[in-house]
């Protein structure tokens, strides 16, 4: 008679918090905690075995981070832990931010869509993320809260390079905070194909009294395009505003798509922006 | 329209679409597939593959081992270290040689997940300069040629000879369910279960490998996620490395393959280059057609002798043409080998023919709806190979339905109007296109003959039990074999069973392939309905049973007598049937984006009979999907003869968002030797998308030759044609 071992346990650890204040001590405590929400990210790492991370932080216990809220001076408040699916059902978006409904409804398919967090596009960074230009066009705030207290980062500030943020090891994206916007607002993705896709190059714009205009998967980070900002702001020709573009972008050769195709399309949705929110 | 053969009786079943029969176990998820089975003990394994395209595996090494690990490396194979097809080329482990950067080399085998993976092996493979460039490739695995009347005299008769040259990318099959087999040591062999398209290839390619006679060595379908092709060859490799692990570990060993491992390793459509020179007169009639074929075998030869033999065969499209030379070659290089994917060939070669048709007509300065009208083969014509073809040849029924439902004349002008606008306002272009295409049901030439396939029906107390090889796929093997059996016993669909393709308990009826299972299977199955009704006269089949005992009916496939192929020539009835289609397919291209959108498909196709409508439809429409992803979307990145997108996220099939509404109609020209008529069906649909595909691209402005023509292609053409899209 053989005798089978029983299958090893797994060697990954997961802490459930029992409050934010709760979870902000275990961040404080230990250094290799990783935060997950909805693991849209995080389980393609692990199922191709490129995630070294082994101890978890489980947000999903934390639910004053579901809200979305309009504060009185008219700020639109997004908890850390809302869902695409929820920006796709709330008024408040729809009324505030329509680009972050477009950008939602482009996401995955609805399975991502009800498990992916906007705090978790955020916090992931890559430069590909879809709701990334559309914070970025938004000029909205990171709130950062740790067991110390809490620290407000301009989006502009928050992308530090490639997957690299300015969060601490010890701190936890609770909120962002959306700005009253005046003018209309666009958003565009250009994904390998109609669903389910990866952008080669996403882009959201605000035209109004001021202009901007940030792109998403050309360059290390999703940016600001200030130079096109500039141009287009000072009324010079469009391909002044194509010359300044290309020469802030740094897209690059990958699987998805080229370089080349990135700038001409990347110029191409400046143009649309520029003509759908006249 | 030809006269169709007098019906004894109006058809009950055949031609009605009741619910496929294991359906409702698909969708409520009951189904069990490799993944879902368990055995007492089983082990999981593990593949460990060459990472250098080219060059020697001189040892390996292997770091801290778990225990209850065990390793298989080519010196533990019992029998011949190859995998049994058509030629024994390709070893099931590699010994020394390496010839493409996914070669397995080693197998392990835990109970354990974690601690398979966690193993790590190091190969010590010296590198050799390895061939990646398929026009450099002087190493040819087959080269067939096909000639018809004499082309120089063809070329002086034309007014006009147009050339040109056309290419064709990798295709991942893309099933749902991945490779997969489990393998249970049994006291004198082996069992495999398996989700696979053919049980007596695995079959006879592991009773080579572990040196068993053929009845030790057991193969038992489990359901199955798709095929497409995919799992015609490569599950004799996965089975094999299976079996290795459970003979030596003597303990049942599960081996499936992860999306990335399953898109790397296994194989691929191959990719092709054609040449086409023509000789046509002023009024459009061919006069010559000099056709060059080159696949991309890859690293061995597996099914690319018979997949250049379907390409060349396909090569002339349906047209009628005096003086033809078809020559084909499938080159060898260093990157895994390619294999059978629905089609097997003539996508690539009918994408060729039907773009440069276009050309022609560009050329001549005709509409290219009268040069396919001219040039279509009709009754009485015949092909490159000189086979007649009969009153059920339809091409021109099929072009001028799919002209008519789809209002290609009248869209044509439509879109001609919008687009002059849409060049000045900076709008999204249109445009529309037209494929007219045909494809051969069954084996080439005396495959059939060859293959000698057999089928059963077994006497139930209820009815009957079908006994074949033939895969349930998700094709609807099980359902309109079914129909077919109930149809000629005059029985409800109810009294009629399907046995598992087990090759303890079904006859070889041949793999299931080359839009044979219906046409080829089924007929003869339907002669065993007929000896089983003859043998049971007046009696039911309890009556029979309890008179004479048990009863089984076997038949053998029979060749109809007016068919002859010249094997060396390459002469004469090269199919016993042809199925024919036509497709036209309308789109949008967006100037900013560069992106081709599909709007719209009629596909119009002539199968014989529709044995069962829903499902008949149901692959004209997936292979039309698939044939539209092939053109525009479906991007093998090739990075030192290694697949660099094998994931899904990177890959891009269409969803339901990616595929446009389409108009199916299906045509019925019976062939007098298939079951109620039947001809193929599987694989003809994915012939005439691509070639419509770009034939819209070339009515919107679109010079293209070469697909998959994705945005990153095909956008500096966009941006010339409009000035500058910026």
């Amino acid at each position: 008679m053989t005798t089978w071992t029983s299958p090893a346990i797994s060697s990954m650890r997961l802490e459930r918090p029992r409050s934010l204040a709760h979870a902000l001590d275990l961040l404080e405590a230990d250094r290799g905690l990783t935060p997950m929400a909805g693991c849209t990210d995080l389980y393609v790492g692990i199922h191709f075995g490129s995630l070294k991370q082994r101890r978890f932080l489980d947000l999903q216990p934390l639910a004053s981070l579901r809200k979305i809220q309009k504060r009185p001076d008219g700020t639109l408040v997004l908890g850390a832990l809302v869902t695409y699916s929820q920006c796709l059902d709330s008024p408040l978006v729809a009324r505030a931010l329509p680009m972050l409904a477009s950008a939602a409804k482009e996401i995955g398919g609805v399975q991502i869509r009800n498990r992916g967090t906007l705090g978790g596009n955020l916090g992931n960074a890559s430069p590909a993320g879809d709701t990334l230009p559309v914070f970025l066009a938004a000029d909205a705030t990171v709130v950062l809260a740790s067991a110390r207290g809490v620290r407000r980062v301009p989006i502009s500030q928050f992308f530090l390079g490639y997957r690299k943020t300015a969060r601490r090891h010890n701190e936890l994206i609770t909120e962002i905070e959306v700005p009253p916007i005046a003018g209309k607002q666009w958003f565009r993705k250009v994904g390998t194909r109609a669903a389910n896709a990866i952008s080669k190059v996403v882009a959201a714009g605000v035209r109004g009294e001021g202009i901007t205009f940030a792109l998403g998967a050309v360059a290390p980070v999703a940016m600001r395009a200030y130079a096109a900002e500039c141009a287009l702001g000072s009324a010079l020709p469009l391909s002044e505003a194509h010359r300044a573009l290309r020469s802030e972008i740094t897209p690059i050769d990958d699987l998805r798509s080229t370089a080349a195709y990135r700038a001409r399309t990347a110029c191409a949705l400046l143009t649309q922006f520029w003509s759908e929110t006249r | 329209m030809p006269p169709r053969p007098r019906r004894p009786r109006p058809l009950s079943v055949v031609g009605t679409s009741p619910p496929r029969l294991e359906g409702a176990a698909k969708v409520a998820g009951t189904a069990r597939y490799v993944d879902d089975l368990e055995f007492p003990g089983l082990l999981l394994g593990r593949t460990i593959r060459s990472t250098v395209p080219r060059g020697e595996l001189l040892g390996w090494s292997m770091g801290r081992r778990p225990r209850g690990l065990h390793v298989v490396s080519a010196a533990d194979i019992p029998g011949r270290n190859a995998i049994a097809l058509l030629e024994p080329d390709q070893p099931c482990l590699v010994r020394r040689e390496i010839r493409h950067a996914a070669e397995p080399v080693l197998l392990l085998a835990h109970e354990d997940r974690d601690a398979l993976a966690s193993v790590a092996v190091e190969l010590r493979e010296r590198p050799r300069k390895a061939q990646l460039d398929v026009r450099a490739s002087r190493s040819f695995c087959k080269e067939i040629l096909i000639e018809k009347g004499n082309l120089s005299r063809g070329f002086a008769r034309a007014d006009r000879i147009v050339e040109g040259e056309y290419t064709t990318g990798h295709q991942e099959q893309l099933y749902v369910e991945t490779q997969g087999v489990i393998a249970v040591p049994e006291k004198d062999g082996v069992t495999i279960y398996g989700s696979l398209q053919c049980p007596y290839y695995v079959q006879k390619a592991l009773v080579e490998l572990l040196s068993l006679p053929p009845e030790r060595v057991r193969i038992i379908q489990v359901e199955t996620g798709g095929g497409f092709g995919g799992k015609e060859e490569y599950p004799s490799m996965i089975a094999g490395h299976a079996a290795l692990l459970a003979l030596k570990s003597g303990r049942p060993v599960k081996l499936v393959y992860d999306r990335s491992e399953d898109m790397l390793a296994t194989t691929k459509r191959h990719p092709s280059i054609v040449r086409h020179k023509t000789g046509v007169r002023r009024d459009g009639s061919l006069t010559a057609m000099q056709i060059d074929v080159l696949l991309d075998a890859g690293a061995y030869v597996t099914l690319s002798p018979v997949v250049l033999s379907r390409g060349v065969l396909h090569a002339a499209g349906p047209y009628r043409c005096e003086d033809v030379q078809i020559l084909g070659r499938a080159a060898m290089t260093n990157t895994p080998p390619n294999g059978a994917f629905r089609g097997f060939g003539a996508p690539q070669t009918q994408f060729a023919v039907e773009v440069h048709m276009e050309r022609i007509a560009e050329a001549l300065g005709i509409d290219p709806l009268e040069l396919r009208r001219r040039n279509a083969l009709r009754p009485g014509d015949t092909t490159a190979t000189g086979q007649r073809l009969g009153a059920d040849c339809s091409a021109l029924p099929c072009l001028e339905s799919a002209v008519r439902r789809s209002r290609f004349v009248a869209r044509r002008r439509a879109i001609e109007k919008h687009n002059a606008k849409a060049r000045v306002s900076g709008g999204p272009l249109r445009g529309i296109g037209l494929a007219l295409f045909f494809h051969g049901s069954g084996f080439t030439g005396a495959g059939e003959v060859k293959l000698a396939s057999r089928a059963a029906l077994e006497l139930t107390p209820t009815g009957a039990r079908i006994l074949v090889a033939s895969t349930e796929i998700g094709q609807g093997t099980r359902t309109i074999l079914s129909q077919i059996v109930a149809e000629e016993l005059g029985w409800p669909l109810s009294r009629i069973e399907v046995a598992d393709p087990d090759t303890r308990e079904v006859p070889d009826s041949g793999p299931t392939v080359a839009s044979r299972t219906c046409m080829i299977v089924g007929e003869i199955l339907r002669r065993c309905a007929q000896s089983l009704k003859r043998a049971l006269g007046r009696m039911t089949p309890r009556q029979y049973l309890a008179k004479n005992g048990p009863l089984v009916v076997t038949e053998q496939y029979d060749r109809p007598k007016s068919m002859h192929w010249d094997d060396v020539h390459y002469r004469g009835d090269a199919y016993g049937a042809y199925g024919y289609g036509c497709d036209v397919i309308e789109l949008e291209i967006d100037p900013v984006t560069a992106e081709v959108r599909p709007a719209e498909v009629t596909a119009v196709q002539d199968i014989g009979r529709a044995i069962h409508p829903v499902l008949a439809a149901g692959q004209i429409e997936g292979g039309t999907a698939q044939g539209i992803a092939f053109a525009l979307a479906e991007e093998v990145v090739m990075r030192d003869g290694r697949m660099a997108n094998a994931q899904l996220t990177n890959y891009a099939v269409p969803t339901p968002l990616d595929t446009p509404p389409m108009q199916v109609e299906i045509l019925e020209f019976p062939y007098g030797h298939g079951p109620f008529g039947a001809k193929g069906v599987g694989e003809m649909p994915i012939d005439g998308p691509s070639p419509a595909v770009v034939n819209a691209l070339r009515h919107a402005g679109l010079d293209i030759r070469d697909i998959p023509a994705v945005p990153e292609r095909i956008a500096g053409l966009v941006d010339s044609m409009r000035g500058a899209a910026t």
